[in-house]
């Protein structure tokens, strides 16, 4: 990223604080939804299989299975419609993307989660 | 018409904090331009002004340059450009910067697209190709096809369209919104695209 796209990034985006996470996390992304005159705020929760960018172009994908089906969510981070964003679980995995787990589903279908010595 | 040269520098994206919408947007450093000419209809014929932009090495610039630039008082430019019919009031010697453009103003981007080489017609022209690989089409799937008759014409047309270089074409886009200036930096954001690769040169004109 040129220092010009950087400075522009700074000036222009909103520097919010949300915990750390990468692929393979399981996370609540609270999304701000605007029904009528009224907003209110929507949860996705799953697990995020990629993440992309970099600047205010940066973005995420958060895939869950919904009913049966499975429904990928790509947010960008910058947006200022994600109020906030909540870490459930930390995964324990090998690769930066996780295509793999859309061709997967029910037991071969988990991540398995990272235990954190506190 | 009034305008500025400057240079592409990349493209990123900003949100509107209203209803959060995302907007592209081509970064391009601008100005400061010097006035290194006035053309005027009784001298010249035309009216115009022409911009300088860049400073230019000593040591790549000519002594028929270095005169040129001295009635303006400044080091020799990179770049010159002529506007016609410049709509604001300049004298030789005098900056244009950004200040001439207003956030929401509606401007057009002249660059010099990307050059892409030789290429096939499919690229080129939008051609579809032939669009299946079976029934006798053993390595021509991008061929462009017939290009005329036999005997009646007997010729292929003037402006038929064929392969050959394609890109590194000046190209305008009109309409472009002016998202964001920073005058400190000499940034305009304007929505959108621009042609050329990052660094090329660009004039935006008003």
């Amino acid at each position: 990223m040129s220092s010009a796209v950087q400075y522009v990034h700074e000036q222009l985006t909103p520097q919010k604080t949300f915990p750390g996470f990468k692929a393979g996390d399981n996370v609540t992304v609270n999304y701000k939804v605007v029904e009528g005159n009224k907003t209110r705020i929507q949860g996705f929760k799953g697990d995020v299989i990629k993440r992309q960018g970099t600047g205010s172009t940066a973005t995420f994908t958060v895939r869950k299975i919904s009913d049966g089906v499975g429904v990928e969510r790509t947010f960008p981070i910058a947006s200022p419609n994600i109020d906030s964003i909540t870490l459930h679980k930390v995964g324990k995995v090998r690769r930066a993307k996780l295509y793999f787990l859309r061709s997967r589903s029910g037991k071969s279908a988990r991540i398995k989660e990272k235990r954190m010595s506190i | 018409m009034k305008g500025i040269i400057g240079k592409k520098i990349g493209m990123t994206s900003i949100f509107n904090p209203a209803d959060g919408k995302q907007t592209a947007v081509t970064i391009i450093e601008a100005g400061p331009c010097v006035v290194t000419q006035v053309k005027t209809k009784e001298t010249d014929g035309y009216s115009s002004v022409q911009l300088g932009f860049g400073d230019k090495n000593d040591k790549h610039t000519t002594k028929a340059e270095a005169g040129h630039y001295a009635k303006s008082n400044t080091p020799a430019k990179k770049f010159v450009k002529e506007f016609r019919d410049f709509s604001l009031e300049k004298n030789i010697g005098e900056t244009v910067t950004l200040d001439i453009f207003a956030e929401g103003d509606k401007v057009d981007v002249v660059g010099t697209t990307k050059g892409k080489g030789f290429q096939g017609v499919v690229k080129r022209h939008g051609f579809h190709g032939v669009g299946e690989q079976s029934h006798g089409q053993h390595d021509r799937q991008r061929a462009p096809g017939s290009i005329g008759n036999s005997s009646d014409a007997s010729r292929v047309f003037k402006g038929m369209r064929m392969a050959g270089r394609m890109g590194a074409d000046r190209v305008k886009v009109k309409g472009l919104k002016v998202v964001k200036l920073f005058p400190e930096k000499n940034y305009i954001l304007v929505s959108g695209a621009v042609p050329g690769y990052n660094g090329s040169i660009v004039l935006i004109q008003k």
